[in-house]
């Protein structure tokens, strides 16, 4: 792993390296030089297989952050390329042209996040929300349960616990 | 997104005739659902015996239900012997089970086939999920209350209810068309205008008439 | 007049007892093969109440004309071979309208509900009835050429194509039956008998449960009524055809009651026993060894 990472860091600015276990690390790097980065590791290091592609929405920094988990084959360790986009406008350059299934993340995330990857083939098409009016519901700033509660008709009665309070008074009734 | 797929258009047949295609014309019928009268006295009982021994399931995995419903056709639980049997086309099924939470975009696959299952026909409706959400009450994909949306002859709950559940359920409905109250299909067509809005508020991307078989 | 009156009035009373025969037979035969997999499984009388049902349904729809009179056409082909068997040898109540070619008739009858299906489902617009309906045609086509070469070897065994001639050739011994007398067509036509009963080697033209089940996908309520009245009928018909054709016929209704269900225990244990043919592969299966059976039985009348 070590090596990888030493010869990843003569071609590349890599921004910071964390070795989570022996077998996975996480470097972050930056938006323009990521999809180049990738391109390398596919094709010099043999890092052939793409884990998957998601996204998680970091609201109080105001950026996404995209992670590319890549799997080496033979020597069997992961290697996640974590990309930070900002929020207002998140467009990522896309890598359908590297691996042809990354399309369909690509997709499920213009839908969740709203997070745009021009030139990937059907990224406008609904993925699994058929007619979304509102704003990407993984967002963060979108509240769930106000939306659950407006639309779907619930029906009234329903107790809802916090479960930590709850069970405290539950088990514990004279602490 | 457009919907060429239902909009009218003119299609060059191989001969080179024009030909008019209008899908939602022609590939549905949108004739509004009708309340049936049923038949009076000893030959409407007869006929509702005859309905609640012969249950043919729509088979049709809605939720995470579906699981729940193999078992009953393995040794252990064997539906078969209380005349319950899977049918795979909504035409020929009369118990339509949706089994677990609906997505909106199952919902609007479910109020489909609900439609083209004959007159009469009842629903079961299996697990929390379909009674108040269950455990997704506040998911923003999927439905609180079923009964919203189509008549609800039984509610098993249970997250999720064991496969001796969902017999003693269908156990329940063979009582309730057995004392005629299973008229899911006329309730159904006399609110139609109801649960047609209440489908409507949830289904934005309504790419169908409004009704189709 | 009197005579055509009682005929018909008698070959009602055999088509009665017949339907009857066949719905518990087909109920009972599922039963057994529950209980091969160790299930109670349906009652025996399930048939008859799903029968009911679906006759009981409140509303139908109509695809067109052509929809409506496939089932009918179905009806028909089950009746129709039916009504052209001796059903019980000897017997003037139970020996229908045979007569003198009445074997090539009802070889062409058991194709006529197939081709029936073909125009009502395609006009019901499903694409999976269109591809039931060809993939049954196919198979039904690569079935029929064992079953003619064989009912051909009988006919020039016989030097008759009457139904009735060839039960009465077959009567005093067991060793007298066809199936003694002219193995290699005996064998030829079971192996077509397979197919014709639709069970499991080659039933995935109504494949149950997995796929949409074929030609009466989009079929429903009284429609599918018919059919079921026919999948009782045309089985038990096919039953009557194949025991007067190979095996001696039979006296008086226990006889046939017998002789029938071993008959159909030979599809149910093929069909229990051995996995599905896609078509293809039952197509080619087909124009294999039971061809060459069939030709071999041709042969062998002709020149032994």
């Amino acid at each position: 792993m070590q090596t990888i990472i030493e010869n990843l860091q003569k071609h590349f600015q890599v921004v910071s390296y964390h070795q989570q276990r022996e077998n996975l690390g996480f470097l972050i790097a930056s938006k323009e030089v990521a999809v180049g980065l990738i391109t390398h590791l596919r094709d010099y290091e043999g890092f052939a297989h793409l884990v998957l592609l998601t996204a998680v929405d970091w609201i109080e920094d105001e950026h996404f952050q995209l992670t590319y988990l890549l799997h080496h084959p033979e020597k069997k360790v992961d290697l996640g390329v974590r990309v930070m986009i900002s929020r207002e406008n998140p467009e990522m350059y896309s890598i359908h042209h590297l691996w042809e299934q990354a399309r369909t993340y690509q997709r499920e995330l213009r839908e969740m996040f709203g997070i745009n990857f021009p030139g990937s083939p059907d990224v406008d098409k609904p993925f699994i929300l058929e007619g979304w009016e509102e704003i990407p519901p993984y967002r963060r700033d979108f509240d769930t349960k106000e939306y659950s509660e407006k639309t779907y008709f619930p029906r009234p009665g329903r107790e809802t616990h916090d479960p930590a309070e709850y069970m405290k008074k539950k088990l514990y009734p004279n602490e | 997104m457009g919907k060429e797929y239902i909009e009218k258009r003119t299609v060059i047949s191989p001969e080179g005739n024009p030909i008019e295609v209008d899908p939602l014309k022609d590939y549905f019928c949108d004739a509004r659902p009708k309340s049936c009268k049923s038949a009076s006295g000893i030959i409407e009982k007869f006929a509702n015996w005859a309905r609640s021994e012969s249950l043919w399931v729509l088979g049709f995995g809605t939720g995470c239900g579906a699981i729940e419903m193999r078992p009953l056709m393995t040794p252990r639980f064997d539906a078969y012997r209380f005349g319950i049997q899977w049918r795979p086309t909504p035409r020929q099924a009369s118990v339509f089970v949706i089994s677990g939470y609906l997505s909106v975009k199952t919902l609007k696959r479910v109020v489909r086939s609900y439609e083209q299952m004959q007159n009469p026909k009842f629903v079961v409706a299996l697990g929390s999920c379909t009674i108040n959400g269950g455990m997704y009450w506040d998911s923003y994909n999927t439905i609180n209350r079923l009964d919203h949306y189509m008549p609800v002859d039984v509610y098993i709950a249970g997250c999720m209810p064991r496969p001796e559940a969902l017999l003693a359920g269908f156990d329940k409905l063979k009582h309730i068309i057995r004392e005629g109250r299973g008229e899911g299909a006329n309730k159904y067509a006399e609110n139609f205008e109801w649960y047609k809005g209440n489908q409507k508020k949830i289904i934005k991307d309504w790419d169908m008439p409004d009704y189709n078989w | 007049m009197g005579t055509i009156v009682t005929k018909i009035l008698y070959a009602l009373l055999t088509l009665f007892i017949v339907t009857n025969y066949g719905l518990i037979l087909s109920g009972v035969v599922r039963k057994i093969g529950a209980r091969v997999g160790r299930r109670h499984g349906i009652r025996f009388y399930q048939p008859y109440i799903d029968l009911i049902k679906n006759y009981t349904f409140r509303t139908r729809i109509t695809h067109g004309i052509m929809y409506y009179i496939g089932p009918v056409f179905r009806l028909t082909g089950g009746i129709g071979l039916l009504l052209f068997l001796p059903v019980i040898y000897g017997s003037p109540v139970f020996d229908n309208f045979s007569f003198a070619g009445d074997l090539t008739f009802v070889l062409y009858f058991q194709f006529f509900g197939v081709l029936g299906m073909a125009l009502g489902a395609g006009e019901s617009g499903h694409p999976y009835s269109a591809l039931g309906v060809s993939r049954g045609l196919a198979q039904t086509t690569a079935m029929e050429l064992p079953l003619t070469l064989g009912v051909l070897a009988l006919a020039v065994q016989y030097h008759t194509l009457n139904i009735h001639e060839i039960v009465a050739a077959q009567q005093g011994s067991i060793l007298h039956w066809t199936l003694f007398t002219n193995p290699l067509a005996a064998i030829a036509m079971m192996l077509s008998f397979l197919a014709m009963m639709g069970r499991s080697p080659f039933d995935v033209v109504i494949a149950p449960q997995e796929i949409p089940i074929g030609p009466p996908t989009e079929y429903h309520s009284a429609l599918l009524g018919v059919l079921q009245l026919n999948r009782a009928i045309f089985p038990a018909a096919k039953l009557i055809l194949f025991m007067n054709l190979l095996f001696g016929g039979a006296t008086n209704w226990g006889e046939l009651v017998i002789k029938t269900f071993f008959i159909y225990m030979w599809s149910v244990f093929v069909g229990i026993a051995y996995p599905r043919f896609r078509v293809d592969q039952s197509v080619r299966w087909y124009l294999g060894i039971p061809l060459l059976i069939g030709v071999a039985a041709i042969l062998v009348v002709k020149y032994f």
